[in-house]
């Protein structure tokens, strides 16, 4: 841990000692969560412990996981983005119609993420030019946007990709690391360093804690968070060219009930969503839990919606829990 | 430290414990649109049949919550991963599954598609429920059953352009000469929408006094047509008939209104499909023209597509529609 104060105080920052801190964190919680989750996976099916297994696994949250890294922003910040999944939609379709002509697969991944940043920039020039409130904006765009993809697909689907686009989604980096992994892992340290590294990151934080003292402080509070709308939309288009990648196809339909799932990964990873603190690592560790989890019961043919049940408790638990905490060891943030 | 590497010994003891208890049997999945849906409800109940029935088959139903590709694709992984022997899948989207299918068809797993079929590339054979020369015959067969001396018979159809309905009138009409004294009369559209389908059954009934059956290849339609004959006081004396859903059209049978429809039979769906992918696993070769056994089913022909037609639609009446009505 290098990274801790080095100048010469005589008074500590901090009444517990770090070692406390450390394992009083959410963070380490989830870390024991995601091992103990791991040990009875491997417990309950011989299947788990194989490395193309759990390659194969990564797939059921690498997509999620990078738009809730800058979902984890904007909740930071206060706000919500509920329109990603469609948002999804619209850039496969956009995607697709051009394959149609034969576009290269540069130029293809350059549409996905110009329409992903233009869905983003219109969801922040409502939220902080209009004043609305994010909420309501961005489910009126989840209809808006899925909902071009409707007009433009119908029942039809675009199936003509170039076999090169295929990398994105299906490739392999080195032996079991796919490309998606490595793409998590990289927005992972990205995302990390802005955040928690930044003075941007930094700026997020106080907004979201207290919007009205960020602006008398001199933050310039919309120009920020438009940039979070316009990063959520940027992410959401990369998803979406490996979600694309990776089903060869595009229906009006996909990634449908995704935007739920990411802030599940959000809000399980320790931010408050209420805004004003969070962290990447918690992030980080919820997208492994929640894709163990996912991949364990599914090699235990466990029905999905036993599945989706446990995700509920997991996530009620986890918002209640360190309330109970509070309340029992007395101690507040 | 210590910790850590305690925990990845127990995990890897865990790992050497747990895997020599593989399970002898076959293990054949299948995979649906969505779990608690009554049609697949009764596929599985079809599916068990077929695996009791040959014995040492484990079958493993599985889907997702909702009707996604995505759902579908982690429930094909976490199969791979399990190294099930066969995959059977009804498809929720024809192309995405594809690339996930193909990866299991390299890791040596048998794949087939039947009811909603998964694109040439992703699997070895599809089973169709019928076929369309087999539903254009049977429309017509049931209207004839109860028509012993002919009589006229108008057609309720969909839309103008409902390509699926279109065949089968087609079809019918190929072979509607073999029926004595079968006159088709008319042919009107209801949309599928339940009032216009109202009112053209009624119009069919004003306009043609000697009607004696309506047959209405749409679920939408036929309760519609039904609806109509019993308001207009004619039940038993217009059979209004087609293909419809047993839950829909229980109440019509009870009055008479329709004395018998058809549909594909989901029990044997799901039992002709795992006897497919078992033959499959026993070594049968899926491709053109060949003949893969299917148990009580008999065999599956397959056409140039690799795809076969399983048999008639299934006819329901009052003799067998309360064991359906609650399946689907």
């Amino acid at each position: 841990m290098s990274n801790q104060h080095t100048h010469a105080t005589s008074l500590p920052d901090h009444l517990n000692p770090r070692w406390y801190r450390i394992i009083s964190s959410w963070e380490f919680m989830l870390l024991i969560v995601a091992i103990a989750i791991f040990i009875v996976n491997s417990f309950a099916s011989p299947y788990f412990l194989d490395p193309w297994n759990l390659s194969d696994a990564t797939f059921n949250f690498t997509e999620k996981a990078l738009i809730a890294f800058a979902m984890a922003l904007l909740i930071i910040s206060g706000e919500i983005d509920l329109s990603v999944a469609s948002i999804i939609a619209l850039v496969s379709t956009a995607i697709g119609y051009a394959a149609q002509f034969g576009v290269s697969v540069p130029m293809l991944v350059l549409i996905g993420l110009a329409v992903g940043i233009l869905c983003g920039a219109f969801n922040g020039l409502l939220v902080t030019m209009m004043g609305l409130p994010s909420i309501v904006v961005t489910i009126g765009t989840m209809s808006l946007f899925r909902g071009i993809s409707y007009i433009v697909l119908g029942d039809k689907a675009f199936t003509s990709y170039p076999a090169e686009l295929a990398y994105f989604g299906q490739g392999y980096v080195w032996w079991v690391i796919t490309f998606e992994l490595t793409l998590f892992a990289a927005a992972a340290v990205v995302f990390y360093v802005l955040l928690h590294k930044t003075s941007f990151g930094r700026a997020v934080t106080i907004i979201g804690n207290n919007s009205t003292g960020a602006l008398y402080s001199g933050i310039n509070v919309s120009r920020i968070k438009f940039i979070l709308f316009l990063l959520t939309g940027l992410m959401s288009a990369i998803a979406a060219i490996c979600l694309t990648s990776r089903l060869g196809s595009t229906r009006p339909s996909i990634a449908f009930g995704w935007e739920l799932e990411v802030v599940t990964i959000v809000v399980l990873g320790g931010v408050n969503i209420l805004g004003g603190s969070g962290t990447i690592i918690g992030v980080v560790i919820a997208s492994f839990i929640l894709g163990m989890v996912t991949f364990g019961f599914g090699l235990l043919n466990v029905p999905g919606i036993v599945m989706s049940i446990f995700v509920g408790l997991l996530l009620i638990s986890v918002i209640a829990l360190p309330r109970i905490w509070m309340k029992f060891s007395g101690t507040s943030h | 430290m210590k910790l850590l590497r305690k925990l990845l010994v127990a995990t890897a003891v865990a790992a050497v414990m747990t895997t020599p208890a593989q399970a002898e049997s076959k293990r054949i999945a299948l995979v649906v649109k969505a779990l608690g849906i009554g049609f697949f409800e009764a596929a599985a109940k079809g599916g068990e049949e077929a695996a009791s029935e040959i014995g040492d088959v484990e079958l493993i139903y599985t889907g997702p919550t909702d009707t996604t590709a995505e759902g579908q694709i982690e429930v094909i992984n976490s199969l791979i991963a399990q190294k099930v022997d066969a995959i059977a899948v009804s498809a929720n989207d024809q192309d995405a599954l594809v690339p996930a299918l193909k990866k299991a068809m390299q890791r040596g797993i048998k794949v087939i598609s039947w009811d909603s079929g998964v694109a040439k590339d992703g699997r070895m054979l599809h089973l169709n429920p019928s076929s369309n020369p087999l539903i254009g015959n049977m429309i017509v067969k049931l209207a004839a059953d109860h028509l012993p001396d002919g009589g006229d018979v108008a057609v309720l159809s969909a839309s103008a352009t409902a390509t699926n309905q279109n065949i089968w009138i087609e079809e019918m009409n190929k072979v509607k000469d073999q029926y004595n004294g079968i006159n088709v009369v008319a042919t009107v559209y209801g949309d599928d929408l339940a009032d216009k389908s109202y009112r053209e059954a009624e119009g069919l009934m004003k306009s043609h006094p000697e009607l004696k059956a309506i047959i209405a290849p749409t679920s939408v339609g036929i309760v519609a047509a039904a609806q109509a004959v019993s308001d207009a006081g004619k039940a038993g004396e217009i059979n209004v008939t087609g293909l419809g859903l047993p839950s829909e059209m229980a109440g019509h049978i009870e009055s008479g209104a329709s004395k018998s429809f058809a549909i594909w039979n989901p029990i044997d769906l799901g039992y002709s499909a795992v006897m497919l992918a078992n033959s499959l696993i026993e070594g049968a070769e899926a491709g053109p023209g060949a003949e893969i056994e299917m148990g009580r089913m008999g065999a599956l022909t397959l056409d140039d597509n690799n795809e076969g037609a399983m048999a008639d639609p299934f006819v329901y009446d009052a003799s067998n529609i309360n064991d359906f009505k609650d399946i689907f």
